[in-house]
C-alpha cells in the first residue's frame, strides 16, 4: 500500500532527525519526504510517501509519529481528495537537430526550459509524481544527463467527495 | 538507630552543608539555575559521576547541595536511578559528564525506555562553540539517544533552561513514563541567567497531551463483554503499577471473580498469594497461566504490551479470546495482537470507570474450578537433589525468611526467572527487574536505588555470578553510604541461561557459557569492608541465610547452587503458549 502522510511538527532542531529515525527504527519503507515551513510561525509541514504491507502497519506508523513530542498533527490523506505536487529538474541530451522534436512531444507536460547549452536542455516539470514519471519515461530515449526530484508535497482539497473510502482505523 | 534509618542520614550527609547565606543577591548562572530547578521539582537524590564538562554543575551542587550518590561507574548510577524510580514512582535523576560519561549511560537509558521508567538524565556537553568539531570528550549524545529516549533536549540558551527542566520532568513522569535526556553545553552551565520571566516560563508542549481518561463507550463495551464472558482472564502488566491501580485491580478480580495472571514486570500488582492469581505467564510462566490465556474467551489486558516473551507465537496466542486492552500508550494497542475493545487511558482511571458500571459478575465458578484443577495437576516443580543445593530452594528459603515482604531486585538470567516464579510478593512496587531489555548488571545497582527510596524496607538483590560481575564495583557504595542491601549471588559457575539454551537447542555445546575462574566473592566483599558469607552445603543454608538476611548491615552471600539446573516450564522460542515443555505431569 502506498500512503501519503502529512505531519505538522514544531520547527525545532533535531525534529527531522527524530521523525526519519523513527521510520528507520520501525523499518518503514519511505519513497519520499519533503519538509518546509508552514503557514504557522514555528511550525513545519512534512509530507511522506511510504509503502506499507497492511493496515496494521500504517496504524502503527501514525501512532508512533503522533507519539513524538514535537509532532503536533499526523494525517493519512491518501484516500482524501488531495492536491499533490512534485517538482523535477531534468537535464536532457538535446542536440540542435532533436530539440524541436523533444519540445513538441513534451508539450502537454507544460515543462519549462530553465537552462540550455549546446547539447543539453534543463527542464523543470511540476505535477503529481505519476506525471513526473511519465515525463521521465518520455525523454529517457534521448538520454538523461541529470535528474533531481523534490519528492511530493500535498494537502487536502477544500471540497471533499462524500463517503470517500477510508481505512477503518482512520474513521 | 537502625541501619535503615542511618542510610537516609548517610545520603543526606554525603554532600557538604549548604552555606546558610543564600546567594540571592548574586546573579545565577546556568548551573545554579539547574540545581534550583531540581529542588523546585522536589528532587531528593541525584545519582551521578563528575567530569570536565559538568564541573560547573558539580560546583553549583557543592554550594547548594542536593544529596548525591557517587556511583563507581555511570552505568551503576543510572541503574540505581531506575531502581529508585521503580520503587518510589518518582523520576530518577542522573548527571554524567560529556563523551564517555554520557555514552556509559546508554544501556540504562535504553533499559528505562523499554520498561517505561521515569528518568531525567543530565549530560554535560562540550562548549557550544566547539560542538561538531570532534572536541575532547565530545559525543553526539542527542543523536545517540534519539531512538532510546521519550524525548531529548540540547540546551542552546541558558534562558531556556528553567522551562526545559520543567518539561523534562513533566514528560518523564506523565503519560507512558520514560527517560528524558537534557544535554547541557559547558558554556550554558556558566552563562549568567537574567530574567525572572524566563525563570517562570511554564511547560509549553502543544504536541504532548497524553490521554488519561477512558472513552465511555469503550468502557461500556468492556463491561458488557465481561458480563457475558464464561472464561474471562485478566493479564495485569506494569501499567497497573505505574498507574497505581492495584486496589481497583483487586476489586475487579474479587467482585467479578476473574482469575488474574501477570507479566514479568507486572508482578506485585496483585499479591502473589491471592487465591485468584495464577502466577506469571509467558516463556517461563506457569502452565496454568499460559493455558488460561490459550483457553480464555475474554482477555482483559491492563497495562501490558503483549511483549513476545509473554505471547510466544502470535499465531496461536489467545485464539478463542476477545481482547480488551487498556493502555496509556495508544501505539501499544493493536501493535502485536488485534484488539476488539481498545481503551486508551491511565490504568487507574480505566478500572475505576469500569467498576462504576456496576454490572453483574459473570458466572466463572466452573472456569475457576477448572483452573484450580490444573494448578494442582501441574504446579511449578523441581527435583530435589540429595547433595546439591538448588537455586529454587534458595529462593524459597529467602522468601520464607523474609516472609515475602522484602523488596526484591534481580539481574538477568535463570536466577531472575526463578525469583519471578518462587518469590511470591506480598507488596506492590517491591519487584525491580529488567524486563524489556534484559540487562545484565542491572540488579545490584538497582537494589541500591531501591534502598535509598525505601530506607526502612529490606532489600534483597538476587543476582547471578555472571551479571553481578558487570557492576560489582558499586559494592563501594554499600559501605560508604551504609546501605544495607543484601546481595545474594546464586552462583552456578555459569552464564546459566545461555548454558540452558545451549543444552536444549545446541546439543550441549557450552560455547563460552561456563565460568571456570571466578573471584572469591567473600574476599571481594571483605575488600570493600563488607561482611561476606558463603553457602557451600545445603545443610548450612538456612542458618546462614537467616543470619545474613536478617542483619541490619549490608551483606553479600555467595550461594553455591547446582550448575546444571534448568528453568522450567518453558515455551520454546517460536512455539505457542499451549506448547510448554518441562511441565510436571502427575
Ligand atoms: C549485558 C548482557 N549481556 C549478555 C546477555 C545475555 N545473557 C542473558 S542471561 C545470561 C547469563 C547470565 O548469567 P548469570 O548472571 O550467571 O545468571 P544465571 O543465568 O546463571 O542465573 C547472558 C549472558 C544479557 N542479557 N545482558
Ligand atoms: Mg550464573
Amino acid at each position: 500500500m502506498r500512503r501519503v502522510i502529512t505531519v505538522t511538527v514544531i520547527n525545532q532542531s533535531g525534529v527531522l532527525n527524530r521523525v526519519t529515525g523513527l521510520l528507520m527504527k520501525r523499518q518503514f519503507n519511505i519513497e519520499s519526504i519533503t519538509v518546509g515551513h508552514s503557514e504557522q510561525p514555528g511550525m513545519s509541514k512534512m509530507t511522506f510517501i511510504v509503502h506499507v504491507e497492511d493496515e496494521r502497519k500504517i496504524e502503527q506508523l501514525l501512532k508512533q509519529l503522533q507519539k513524538q513530542i514535537d509532532v503536533i498533527k499526523v494525517n493519512d490523506i491518501t484516500d482524501k481528495a488531495i492536491v499533490m505536487r512534485e517538482l523535477a529538474l531534468v537535464k536532457v541530451v538535446s542536440p540542435p537537430h532533436a530539440r524541436s522534436e523533444i519540445n513538441s512531444i513534451i508539450e502537454p507536460f507544460r515543462a519549462t526550459v530553465i537552462d540550455s547549452g549546446k547539447n543539453v536542455v534543463t527542464y523543470q516539470v511540476t505535477g503529481a509524481p505519476e506525471k513526473i514519471e511519465a515525463f521521465i519515461d518520455l525523454v529517457k530515449p534521448y538520454g538523461i544527463k541529470e535528474l533531481s526530484r523534490t519528492g511530493a508535497t500535498a494537502f487536502t482539497r477544500e471540497i471533499q467527495k462524500v463517503n470517500s473510502p477510508q481505512l477503518s482505523i482512520l474513521k | 538507630m537502625s541501619a535503615e534509618v542511618q542510610t537516609k542520614q548517610a545520603v543526606m550527609e554525603m554532600t557538604p552543608k549548604s552555606q546558610d547565606e543564600k546567594q540571592n543577591n548574586q546573579p545565577m548562572d546556568g548551573s545554579a539555575v539547574l540545581i534550583q530547578g531540581l529542588k523546585d521539582q522536589g528532587v531528593e537524590v541525584i545519582f551521578g559521576y563528575p567530569g570536565g564538562a559538568v564541573l560547573p554543575i558539580y560546583d553549583a551542587l557543592y554550594k547548594d547541595p542536593i544529596p548525591h550518590v557517587l556511583a563507581r561507574h555511570e552505568q551503576g548510577a543510572i541503574h540505581a536511578a531506575e531502581g529508585y524510580a521503580r520503587v518510589s514512582g518518582k523520576p530518577g535523576v542522573v548527571i554524567a559528564t560529556s563523551g564517555p560519561g554520557a555514552t556509559n549511560l546508554v544501556t540504562g537509558i535504553t533499559d528505562a525506555m523499554m520498561d517505561s521508567l521515569p528518568l531525567v538524565v543530565f549530560t554535560g556537553q562540550v562548549a557550544s562553540t566547539v560542538i561538531g568539531t570532534d572536541a575532547f570528550q565530545e559525543a553526539d549524545i542527542i543523536g545517540i539517544t534519539q531512538p532510546i529516549t521519550k524525548h531529548n533536549y540540547q540546551v542552546r540558551d541558558v534562558a531556556d533552561l528553567p522551562r526545559i527542566i520543567k518539561e523534562a520532568f513533566h514528560i518523564a513522569s506523565t503519560g507512558r513514563r520514560g527517560p528524558v535526556v537534557v544535554d547541557i553545553p559547558k558554556n550554558v552551565a556558566t552563562e549568567i541567567f537574567v530574567t525572572e520571566e524566563e525563570r517562570d516560563a511554564e511547560v509549553n508542549l502543544p504536541g504532548y497531551q497524553p490521554t488519561t481518561t477512558p472513552n465511555y463507550l469503550q468502557i461500556q463495551k468492556a463491561a458488557e463483554a465481561i458480563r457475558f464472558a464464561r472464561k474471562p482472564l485478566i493479564l495485569a502488566g506494569a501499567g497497573v503499577l505505574h498507574g497505581q491501580a492495584m486496589e481497583e485491580l483487586k476489586t475487579l478480580v474479587e467482585t467479578k471473580r476473574i482469575p488474574v495472571t501477570n507479566t514479568l514486570l507486572g508482578l506485585g500488582s496483585i499479591a502473589g498469594h491471592h487465591e485468584l492469581f495464577l502466577g506469571m505467564a509467558g516463556m517461563h510462566g506457569t502452565y496454568t497461566a499460559n493455558m488460561a490465556i490459550s483457553e480464555c474467551d475474554l482477555l482483559i489486558n491492563v497495562g501490558a504490551r503483549f511483549d513476545d516473551r509473554l505471547t510466544g507465537n502470535l499465531q496461536t496466542f489467545a485464539p478463542h479470546a476477545k481482547i480488551i486492552h487498556i493502555d496509556i500508550d495508544p501505539a501499544e494497542i493493536g501493535k502485536n495482537v488485534p484488539t476488539e475493545i481498545p481503551i486508551v487511558a491511565d490504568s487507574k482511571e480505566a478500572l475505576q470507570a469500569l467498576l462504576n458500571q456496576e454490572f453483574h459478575a459473570p458466572d466463572t465458578e466452573e472456569w475457576l474450578a477448572y483452573l484450580r484443577g490444573m494448578q494442582e495437576e501441574a504446579p511449578l516443580w523441581y527435583n530435589v537433589d540429595e547433595h546439591e543445593f538448588l537455586p529454587q530452594e534458595a529462593i524459597q528459603m529467602i522468601h520464607r525468611i523474609t516472609e515475602g515482604d522484602a523488596i526484591v531486585t534481580t539481574d538477568v538470567g535463570q536466577h531472575q526467572m526463578w525469583a519471578a516464579q518462587y518469590y511470591s510478593l506480598n507488596n506492590p512496587d517491591f519487584w525491580v527487574t529488567s524486563g524489556g531489555l534484559g540487562t545484565m548488571g542491572f540488579g545490584f545497582p538497582a537494589a541500591i536505588g531501591a534502598q535509598i527510596a525505601k530506607p526502612d524496607e529490606r532489600v534483597v538483590a538476587i543476582v547471578g555470578d555472571g551479571g553481578f560481575q558487570m557492576t560489582a564495583q558499586e559494592l563501594s557504595l554499600l559501605q560508604e553510604m551504609r546501605i544495607p542491601v543484601k546481595v545474594v549471588i546464586l552462583n552456578n559457575g555459569a552464564l546459566g541461561m545461555v548454558r540452558q539454551w545451549q543444552e536444549t537447542f545446541y546439543d550441549e555445546r557450552y560455547s563460552q557459557s561456563l565460568i571456570p575462574v571466578q573471584p572469591d566473592f567473600v574476599k571481594l566483599a571483605e575488600a570493600y569492608d563488607l561482611k561476606g558469607y558463603r553457602i557451600t552445603k545445603k545443610e548450612d543454608a538456612e542458618q546462614i541465610f537467616r543470619e545474613a538476611l536478617l542483619s541490619d548491615e549490608p551483606v553479600l552471600i555467595d550461594c553455591r547452587v547446582k550448575m546444571l539446573e534448568n528453568v522450567y516450564p518453558m515455551v520454546a522460542p517460536g512455539k505457542g503458549l499451549q506448547e510448554m515443555i518441562g511441565v510436571k505431569s502427575k
